[in-house]
């Protein structure tokens, strides 16, 4: 408690005129900075407000970003995004030496080029995690060790994926075991995604609907994303999360301060707090992604998913991590994936 | 002295029409040429300023031929869901408006109504939890039934068609129901008392009389659902593509409002085109 209020009120000096400020965040629903034990300790200790808008995909959080300039103070961005954001001037760089906690941030992450574009930091690494699958423990008895499982008519009109063009590529590319950031046989993916689809009862769109899905038994096995899957068993649902033997894709989320922030020392001192140990800690308990702070993944209980699973450097080797994806892979990709879907 | 007259009734009439044509011009013309703009653009100006004019967007059309298929799948939805609605809607408005009559019939017009006055979301949402596996109907059915009965229709083209049907079904009702109320009473009594049967009244009568209202009630439901995207998104699943969710996707997740807007055009000059081929029927129905 001490080293969190230190840092609050390091965090606080630094604000310079540390006046009440209202901050306008910009994330997905639910996702750590909108919630009690996230936002009440931060507005005690510093007296801003915390104000949030959502977003329901990346594009969307661009689109939000370049059509209301001056409205958020911070947002949210995959570590995919942040070159293009920053490319498009929509985030500014932020300056470390007023976030007293940023050097618990490994160089893996902090000095990754996604993040730190010549040498102005973009974006603060926050959470990272997986895009593998989970089965349902109800009807599934032993976890599959790989992802064909997904392919399995065992499980027909009982699997689910995301209506995701990139996701869906790479999830095939993993599949037919290439690099998930450069494809280099697309028609052994597209034949592989075309064998998916009538396997697949829906697309799940959010991760409410995949607990509903999994709670009433429509779904047997489902991919979905590491943090998510810590957070639907902490709420008692039933399942197991897979890094198969072909791997999985792996992601970094990170905070950035918009170039158009009106209140940047406040945005600063509420992206400190995101990444105290102190912080991840309360969040873990709620079911959080992997902590991209080493001082904070070291903190978390010994029994907790993000030190268990995450931890074991086996797991870590299996990981591909995903780079930007450019615009004309992209609009390939979406193609790809809407003549498959067109054809159902 | 008439001339005079003439151009000050002129003026008169421009100046009692000008508010409509200003709002007309405000909320339909102008969003819509703006949208027409962007359709011939490589990018949108405020994202790039190396932006040119270009028909490429429209050639995509022609070349991809999922667009083509989608633009199918989706028209075939439309005649589908359109079809469905003449059915069961001509008929309720028939009973609605010949046969029930005082108290019995406001209340029944405001239960047709009232589906109208909840968000079309919450309808949709409402629909997926009856439809569900092991939802609403299947318990309701297995509960009445004496067999063990699984219907898997959550996720299938039936769902969205029986979804799209109930969102607009009051329409067909509506527009029919005033055609029918307009026939006189006299024409149907002149038929009965020549001897008429009362299916030949409905084919000689009541349906080339109220025929304008029903058509117009079609129209009403096939150009909307031909560009639906949110009833196919939530009730379709993996079937669940078709032209409209094809649109929102440029708009809402590749961020391509050029290809969007050029594929919302398509949409409606096809709309456009099937209203024109099927014009002389509907002029005949007019006479």
């Amino acid at each position: 408690m001490k080293t969190f209020l230190l840092s609050l009120s390091v965090a606080a000096l630094s604000a310079t005129g540390a006046l009440a400020d209202e901050i306008r965040v910009l994330n997905w629903q639910g996702y750590g900075t909108d919630q009690d034990f996230a936002t009440k300790p931060f507005e005690e200790a510093t007296g801003h407000t915390v104000v949030h808008e959502y977003f329901n995909s990346e594009q969307e959080m661009l689109t939000k970003l370049r059509t209301n300039p001056g409205a958020y103070d911070v947002v949210m961005i995959n570590a995919t995004f942040t070159e293009q954001a920053a490319a498009e001037g929509l985030i500014a760089p932020i300056d470390t030496a007023a976030l007293p906690n940023f050097d618990g941030i490994p160089a893996k992450f902090a000095d990754d080029p996604m993040q730190k574009i010549d040498g102005a930091q973009y974006g603060v690494p926050w959470t990272w995690g997986l895009t593998s699958f989970a089965i349902n423990a109800q009807s599934v008895d032993e976890a599959p060790s790989s992802i064909e499982a997904l392919w399995d008519p065992k499980y027909e009109g009982h699997v689910s994926i995301r209506d995701d063009a990139i996701e869906a590529m790479q999830i095939g590319a993993l599949a037919t075991g290439q690099d998930i950031n450069d494809i280099k046989d697309i028609e052994a993916v597209k034949d592989k995604l075309a064998a998916l689809l009538p396997n697949l009862l829906t697309f799940w769109g959010s991760e409410n609907d995949w607990n509903q899905s999994m709670a009433s038994g429509q779904l047997d096995i489902a991919t979905y994303w590491s943090g998510s899957a810590v957070r639907s068993i902490a709420q008692g649902l039933e399942i197991e999360f897979v890094i198969p033997e072909e791997g999985a894709i792996g992601w970094l989320d990170a905070l950035s301060i918009p170039a158009t922030s009106e209140h940047k020392a406040a945005g600063e001192a509420f992206i400190n707090w995101m990444i105290d140990p102190e912080f991840y800690v309360a969040w873990d308990k709620a079911g959080s992604p992997a902590p991209a702070n080493a001082k904070a993944a070291a903190a978390l209980p010994e029994e907790a998913f993000n030190r268990r699973v995450l931890g074991d450097p086996e797991v870590l080797a299996r990981v591909q991590f995903q780079v930007p994806v450019e615009d004309a892979t992209k609009e390939q990709y979406l193609e790809i994936w809407q003549t498959l879907k067109a054809r159902q | 002295m008439t001339e005079l007259t003439a151009s000050a009734d002129r003026r008169r009439l421009f100046a009692l029409l000008s508010p409509a044509y200003l709002w007309l011009t405000l909320a339909v013309f102008l969003p819509l040429s703006a949208m027409l703009f962007f359709s011939f653009l490589t990018d949108l100006p405020q994202d790039n300023p190396d932006w040119s004019a270009t028909f490429d967007n429209y050639a995509r059309f022609l070349t991809n031929p999922t667009y083509a298929i989608l633009m199918w799948k989706s028209v075939k939805l439309g005649l589908m869901v359109t079809l469905g609605c003449v059915l069961i809607g001509y008929p309720c408005a028939l009973v609605l408006a010949r046969t029930i009559k005082g108290r019995a019939r406001e209340t029944l017009f405001l239960l047709v109504i009232l589906p109208f006055w909840s968000n079309s979301l919450v309808r949709i949402f409402s629909w997926a939890i009856v439809l569900r596996g092991n939802g609403m109907l299947e318990h309701a059915l297995n509960w009445l039934l004496p067999f063990e009965l699984r219907l898997e229709l959550m996720f299938t083209t039936h769902a969205v068609v029986i979804g799209l049907i109930h969102s607009y079904l009051p329409y067909v009702i509506l527009t029919s129901y005033l055609a029918l109320q307009a026939i006189d009473d006299d024409l149907v009594d002149a038929a009965r008392s020549m001897g008429a049967s009362k299916l030949t009244i409905l084919r000689r009568i009541l349906l080339p009389l109220s025929l304008p209202g029903l058509l117009a009630g079609a129209v009403l439901v096939f150009v909307p659902v031909v560009g639906s995207f949110m009833e196919p998104r939530i009730l379709g699943g993996r079937m669940g593509t078709y032209y409209g969710t094809l649109i929102e996707d440029q708009f809402v997740s590749v961020y391509n409002w050029p290809l969007g807007a050029a594929l919302s055009f398509t949409l409606l000059a096809v709309v456009l085109l099937i209203l024109a081929c099927a014009s002389p029927i509907l002029g005949k129905a007019r006479t």
